[in-house]
């Protein structure tokens, strides 16, 4: 079914209380394969569960009133899905293209291995936000906790707080933002030159998560490409 | 895995449904912790001059009446025994140590789970809904209450190598995670006089904790400690007759959330067993930062 056709003006209503996860899961999965069902969805009560809204594979907008549990909106690919709420461990892990956003606070690894789409966090992210990020937009409203981008490999991630400890360890070509203080640099990340391009692309980016920052407030760190991976002679190594 | 639930009570009518409340939280945590369950909880402070002892028994026609004979006959006075499954609860007319040391010369058999004036320590192997069940949880009364479902990694699943672990009068420790300089440490910690009763890496953490106090230390302090002498995983949480506190190592490797309203404090490893409490979608919830104690307290009644 293309999204077009989807009813705009009804919204589903899932209570989690009273309709199991895996039947909610399923009915969002359906849409994927052209299965009949509104444009707008809204899920209520989800107390905490885990892989809530998770896998989905269509244009469509799913709420979410209530803290989440753990891995919600993995794997996202079209969806736009919002937490008004507080977010568990790995929010949007593995996202490949839409839109998550939470209104509260994002718990570890929030967008961990993300291939695309946009994450927005309006409060703070704490621990390894961004680890490993393969192409995924992220931007946190508040702070971002240690070990934020680690490996991090492409993609942008803008702080408009602090960020804790060991900030890009071993990044490889991501672009990390950071408008407050930087607790410590992880392994080989370094503070790069602010040019053009990089303001236009943090401004464009706090744009599209409706934070207002002005952008020259930012610093850049990205990768000094000095570790052993870096090495063209050490390529024959595998 | 294994999953940490703890619960502060600031409202007589949260007090009035600690166990209730408790062990709502503790079966939301079965997923992470089928092997086994326990819980501390801190009610009916004995009488002054009197001390309470929780025992555990691996007999299930245990003859409690007899060891309240005994007792009364080393100490002049022992209360009618508590008896909650393979668990019972002694008030004696004595200090704590000499009871303590009374069950351990003359009953052997019999475990001591805690001992002091305001703990009560029960804990068995099965999943957290069959020990709620079995022990009559929501008929506990108290002011707070720390609670644990165990997955292990590190030793046998069994009732001694459940949690929680008492680490002196009125103290007990939960831990989520895994030790690995346990073995070492318990060697030196014998060495200084603290006793070991299993090859459980939390009775580790539990005996520092004891080892430090016992030398002048802070709880907090003690728990400071841990981010030194400790190699390994872990999330804490910490029972004292006047509260709990709350360390996660510096790395964080595993989950925590707090919660606060008007009515309580809550902590658990996940959000969903803070979810079953009332008034838990307007509570202040947050994440507790790596290396750092968190402690709340409330004055002896």
């Amino acid at each position: 079914m293309a999204v077009a056709e989807r009813e705009h003006a009804a919204v589903e209503v899932v209570d989690l209380e009273t309709t199991p996860l895996r039947e909610l899961n399923q009915r969002l999965h359906d849409l994927a394969a052209g299965g009949p069902g509104p444009r707008h969805w809204r899920v209520v009560n989800p107390s905490g569960a885990h892989a809530v809204a998770c896998g989905l594979d269509a244009e469509i907008e799913v709420e979410i009133d209530g803290h989440v549990g753990y891995y919600c909106a993995g794997m996202n690919k079209l969806a736009t899905v919002r937490v008004h709420g507080n977010a568990s461990t790995g929010i949007a892990e593995n996202m490949m293209s839409g839109r998550v956003e939470v209104d509260g606070n994002a718990s570890q690894s929030a967008g961990a291995t993300g291939r695309g789409g946009l994450l927005v966090v309006h409060g703070n992210a704490s621990s390894r936000c961004g680890i490993s990020m393969k192409g995924i937009d992220i931007v946190v409203g508040g702070s971002v906790g240690h070990m934020s981008a680690f490996m991090a490999q492409t993609g942008c991630l803008i702080v408009c707080g602090d960020a804790g400890e060991a900030l890009g360890d071993s990044i490889y070509e991501a672009r990390l933002y950071v408008r407050g203080s930087v607790a410590s640099l992880g392994a080989d990340c370094i503070e790069k030159e602010l040019r053009d391009e990089h303001l236009a692309q943090v401004a464009g980016l706090l744009a599209a998560a409706e934070i207002d920052a002005d952008p020259a407030e930012f610093r850049r760190y990205g990768s000094a490409r000095q570790l052993y991976t870096f090495k063209v002679d050490n390529a024959a190594a595998y | 895995m294994c999953g940490i639930v703890g619960l502060f009570a600031k409202s007589p009518v949260i007090e009035e449904h600690l166990g209730e409340h408790l062990a709502a939280m503790l079966v939301q945590m079965s997923s992470r912790g089928p092997d086994s369950a326990g819980v501390a909880v801190y009610r009916d402070p004995a009488p002054s001059g009197s001390s309470k002892l929780t025992l555990y028994s691996a007999h299930a026609g245990e003859r409690w009446d007899a060891v309240r004979d005994g007792l009364t006959e080393a100490f002049g006075a022992c209360a009618e025994p508590s008896v909650r499954a393979s668990h019972a609860v002694f008030v004696v007319d004595a200090d704590a140590a000499d009871a303590e040391r009374w069950v351990r010369t003359n009953r052997p058999n019999l475990r001591v789970m805690s001992a002091g004036h305001v703990i009560e320590i029960y804990k068995e192997t099965g999943l957290p809904e069959e020990f709620a069940t079995a022990f009559a949880l929501e008929d506990f009364r108290g002011t707070h209450a720390l609670g644990h479902t165990r997955m292990a990694t590190e030793s046998r699943v069994t009732t001694e190598g459940s949690h929680p672990f008492s680490t002196g009068f009125d103290l007990c420790l939960v831990h989520n995670g895994s030790l690995s300089n346990h073995n070492r440490l318990r060697e030196n910690l014998r060495r200084v006089g603290i006793d070991f009763q299993t090859e459980n890496d939390t009775e580790v953490a539990a005996g520092y904790l004891a080892w430090r106090l016992r030398e002048g230390a802070t709880l907090e302090q003690a728990l400071e400690g841990c981010l030194d002498d400790l190699d390994g995983f872990y999330t804490f949480a910490v029972g004292t007759a006047e509260g709990f506190a709350v360390l996660r190592d510096p790395i964080a490797c595993k989950p925590a959330v707090l919660a606060e309203t008007d009515e309580w404090v809550a902590m658990s490893s996940e959000w969903r067993s803070i979810a079953v409490l009332p008034g838990a979608a307007d509570a202040r919830a947050w994440e507790p930062e790596p290396g750092v104690v968190y402690a709340w307290e409330k004055a002896l009644v």
